[in-house]
């Protein structure tokens, strides 16, 4: 033996396989990734792959099959109610597996665990928010629930089947870029799922902006600036509703409107979920249709991500048929129909996240102020593990309000961190939301979704229904507290109970509709009533979708599948048809030079509608924006970073209503500027962006808009970029840059239902997968795929591809 | 290779290291044969495996990943690099598996 080479050369070799192991010298151990028996490759998933499979568990109490389609849809038969829970989980897991516990992870404060330091912010601001608290109290309640509770214990038990068949070489793709491996599946984590969606659709406020706004501006000028209720809004359960006499009376605390003038700015940043959260969702009587059947649509906007948030499936038992999609994550069907009827939701959008202001009695944060006296505080030790790094605690403190988010300890990009914040959030408060898909999944009639969607508390969603036997209708429905005027809109007093919530509304006095002599029922997150309503609903409504989807629908009659296909995919803007007057009236054509009349016919010729190459539907969002910013640049040069910016419905009625609306303008100029100053000097400055566009060649609205469908980490390599598609923020086609209709479904409750559906994903959650995205060019191009809801005596169709057996053990 | 194949069904991707030092310690060869032929014979079975794995996808994953890793779209480079990884990692090891032995057996370049 040559012993000094070898020494060398065992060295080398061994710091050879090292690096290629690890991310010491290389950004990622390319040895082990690259390895075609252990790495990456073996994700790459055959086209021809054979999912048919014979699986035994002793978990299961009978015999399951499963029948894969030609675009993987399963079609679940089982015997036995708990078994279908138990496969459910088994392929949300198979198809799934990184995004469920990714998102549950990051609901869980833990992304820090699996990315380093970057996450912990965002990880300690969940924690502060409570949301693992919230979870664990849910989890409380639907384990109270005998048939909940073994929906879960037999998803959890699926999932985790899955993750123990697990080795090295079948680790989702994900696993192996980051370096990571699965943890085992819990009840826990299907409750801080769906406590992930109640952020995102019921976490959304503006508190410290309001509260920044209302001490900033006069007291009239604020008024104008943000109008409890919005002229042209037509809301979901139509005006000239008859309200009962409400059965709870709140009252308001009489300082409350002398509070918040003359205050120091708070300038606390919050993580928000995206604003464009929102959805169309309606249901027409068979008045109206050409079978004499109802027909369901929905379509639920939200931020368009790979893997899909939606897993579609058909789950048959002995006492349900339920076909939809589901949330891997979560047992049941989500949004779908069964043999009986059909349901879908729009986010009902109402404010249940407030802020208190604290007083401690010291440091320590033992003890706060509350009713004249000090109240201890519980404290709630978060214990944060970070990767390549020692665990971060947090020591959250609880207060009757609920947990103290923004204190010394936590700023909240505050530069002064001197006072403290408790959050009171409505989905603090234990409920059972998964009773509710179970029940839906299970109804037969009005009277079933009657019951199962008062289960539903937060977050609050329009339920649309609609049944073969005629039925139509839509419940804005949730747990809602009951508040005075302007309550909860702005940072409240926590030193006693003057500004808590009083009570919640009753259930019995949710606004909703059943069989209305118009024959339709609808909602796209406008206001869910008129101010005749008998509580204060807040001020944060989108009214621009719901006003076109009315208009159409009661245009419409005989109406067809086809018919609501074009109506779910409309480009239509009619928030530009009700705007487009103030700039044709307002120009001064005489003071445009050649360029920006070229500019100026492409807008006014334009047909409002949002269509991929429409170079007017971008000439006009510049021409907004820009308008916008001219009236209001000049009230808001010196206001605070943190402040809250009129909504666009206030500019546009403002200005239709009065032409010369106050803020018109420009206050750091000596003369009077007015609404064609505004709107033509504005437009010459939008000539000035919309020309750079041009140069780029982005001036048709698919360019300019550039839809994506992003890869949960955002690398572009796993995502689809550039996508052909038109709409946009106000068209019922609500698709925008990295958002949109994230599932469209058209059901006909005709004897034999008949439905149609897709979503900008695929089955396949592994990107190495010819099912990762292949329903992408079907949705980017407005067409569905005829949902087939299968019997069991169709073993032999020719659309069963594969099948896959589960048996008891 | 075959020995490769099998131990990577079972063992750590480093496997094909251990592999090629005791073949390289058993057949008399001179390091630098044994070097050539620890690499040629994975980098065969590496860029052979990807390649059928990959042509099987419709190197549908080799798109995405060599962009990814890479940052230039080319399944085939991917390939390539995943086999040369294979054929450097044995081909150092089968080079001092050889050492192993006594003596030289030929070695003009020594």
């Amino acid at each position: 033996m040559r012993v000094i080479p070898f020494i060398i050369f065992a060295f080398i070799t061994v710091s050879l396989i090292v690096i290629l192991n690890s991310r010491i010298l290389l950004s990622a151990p390319l040895g082990r990734l690259l390895s075609p028996q252990h790495g990456v490759w073996q994700n790459a998933e055959p086209v021809n792959e054979n999912f048919t499979a014979d699986l035994s568990f002793p978990q299961l109490a009978g015999k399951v099959n499963v029948y894969l389609d030609e675009r993987l849809v399963p079609h679940i038969f089982t015997e036995q109610e708990n078994d279908a829970y138990f496969v459910q989980g088994y392929l949300h897991a198979k198809f799934r597996l990184w995004q469920m516990e990714l998102q549950t992870l990051s609901a869980a404060g833990r992304a820090s665990e699996v990315i380093g330091d970057v996450a912990l912010n965002h990880d300690r601001e969940f924690r502060r928010l409570g949301m693992v608290y919230a979870a664990e109290s849910s989890l409380k309640e639907m384990e109270n629930d005998p048939d909940t509770k073994s929906e879960c214990d037999n998803y959890t038990a699926g999932v985790n089947a899955y993750i123990e068949s697990l080795t090295e070489s079948s680790l989702p793709l994900e696993y192996k870029l980051i370096g990571y491996k699965p943890e085992k599946w819990s009840n826990l984590k299907s409750a801080l799922f769906l406590k992930y969606m109640s952020f995102d659709l019921a976490g959304h406020d503006d508190d410290f902006e309001m509260t920044n706004a209302k001490n900033y501006f006069s007291k009239e000028d604020f008024a104008k600036l943000f109008p409890v209720i919005q002229d042209s809004v037509d809301p979901i359960i139509p005006k000239g509703t008859v309200y009962q006499k409400p059965k709870v009376q709140v009252t308001k605390p009489p300082t409350s409107d002398s509070l918040y003038f003359n205050q120091e700015p708070i300038s606390i940043t919050e993580r928000k979920p995206d604003k464009d959260n929102g959805s169309n969702n309606w249901a027409v009587s068979g008045k109206k249709t050409q079978s004499g059947s109802p027909i369901l649509c929905n379509d639920p906007h939200l931020g368009l991500n790979l893997p899909s948030l939606w897993y579609e499936m058909q789950i048959s038992t002995p006492t349900s048929n339920a076909y939809g999609v589901s949330f891997p994550g979560s047992p049941g069907i989500i949004i779908g129909f069964n043999d009986s009827c059909a349901f879908g939701f729009t986010n009902g959008g109402r404010d249940v996240r407030d802020y208190y202001e604290i007083k401690f009695k010291d440091d320590s944060r033992k003890e706060y102020w509350f009713n004249n006296k000090w109240k201890k505080t519980e404290f709630r030790f978060e214990t944060i593990k970070i990767k390549g790094k020692p665990d971060f605690i947090d020591t959250v403190a609880y207060t009757v309000f609920g947990p103290v988010m923004y204190d010394k300890n936590f700023s909240g990009n505050r530069t002064v961190n001197n006072k403290n914040y408790a959050v009171r959030w409505k989905a603090h408060d234990p409920s059972n939301e998964l009773k509710i898909f179970y029940l839906l999944d299970h109804a037969k009639n009005y009277a079933d979704y009657s019951a199962a969607v008062i289960n539903l508390h937060t977050p609050g969603q329009n339920c649309v229904f609609a049944c073969k036997n005629g039925d139509i209708a839509i419940k804005t429905q949730g747990e809602f507290p009951a508040k005075w005027t302007g309550q909860g809109d702005f940072v409240m007093p926590g030193i006693d109970s003057s500004y808590m919530w009083q009570a919640m509304i009753p259930m019995d006095e949710t606004p909703f509709q059943y069989n209305p002599e118009r024959n339709f029922v609808s909602s796209a997150n406008q206001r869910p009533a008129d101010s005749t309503y008998p509580y204060y609903l807040g001020r944060n409504y989108p009214p621009y979708r719901g006003i076109y989807i009315n208009r159409r629908l009661n245009a419409m009659n005989n109406i067809t599948a086809d018919d609501m296909k074009n109506l779910q995919t409309d480009n239509y803007d009619v928030f530009a048809e009700m705007a487009m007057p103030v700039f044709l009236k307002n120009m001064k054509q005489n003071e445009l030079n050649a360029e920006q009349k070229k500019y100026f016919d492409l807008l006014r010729t334009w047909d409002f509608r949002n269509n991929i190459n429409s170079k007017g539907a971008t000439v006009f969002y510049f021409a907004w924006k820009n308008f916008d910013s001219v009236v209001w640049h000049d009230e808001y040069a010196k206001a605070p970073k943190v402040i809250m910016k009129p909504y666009e419905s206030t500019l546009l009625e403002g200005v239709l209503k009065d032409s010369t609306f106050k803020f018109l303008d420009d206050i750091t100029t000596p003369q009077k500027e007015t609404l064609a100053d505004d709107v033509t000097s504005s437009f010459k400055k939008a000539v000035v962006e919309l020309s750079m566009l041009d140069a780029q060649g982005k001036l048709e609205w698919v360019k300019f808009k550039d839809t994506k469908v992003t890869h949960l980490t955002k690398l572009d390599a796993l995502s689809r970029m550039h996508l052909p598609i038109g709409g946009g923020t106000h068209c019922i086609n609500a698709a925008k840059h990295d958002h949109g209709p994230s599932w469209r479904m058209i059901v006909s409750l005709t004897p034999e239902t008949e439905a149609w559906g897709v979503y900008p994903g695929g089955q396949s959650g592994n990107p190495g997968s010819k099912y990762y995205d292949n329903f992408i060019d079907t949705w980017v191009a407005g067409k569905y795929y005829t949902i087939w809801v299968m019997k069991q005596s169709e073993e032999k169709d020719a659309k069963v591809k594969w099948k896959m057996t589960f048996s008891k053990s | 290779m075959l020995l490769s194949f099998a131990a990577c069904l079972y063992f750590p991707w480093w496997s094909i290291a251990i592999v090629a030092f005791i073949v390289a310690a058993l057949i008399p060869q001179g390091a630098g044969k044994s070097f050539f032929t620890g690499f040629l014979a994975l980098f065969l079975l590496w860029g052979g495996l990807s390649f059928w794995i990959s042509n099987n996808n419709d190197h549908i994953l080799a798109h995405k990943v060599s962009l990814l890793i890479l940052k230039i779209d080319s399944p085939y480079l991917l390939m390539l690099a995943t086999a040369l990884i294979g054929g450097v990692v044995a081909g150092f090891a089968a080079m001092t598996g050889s050492f192993l032995r006594k003596k030289k057996v030929t070695s003009p370049s020594y």
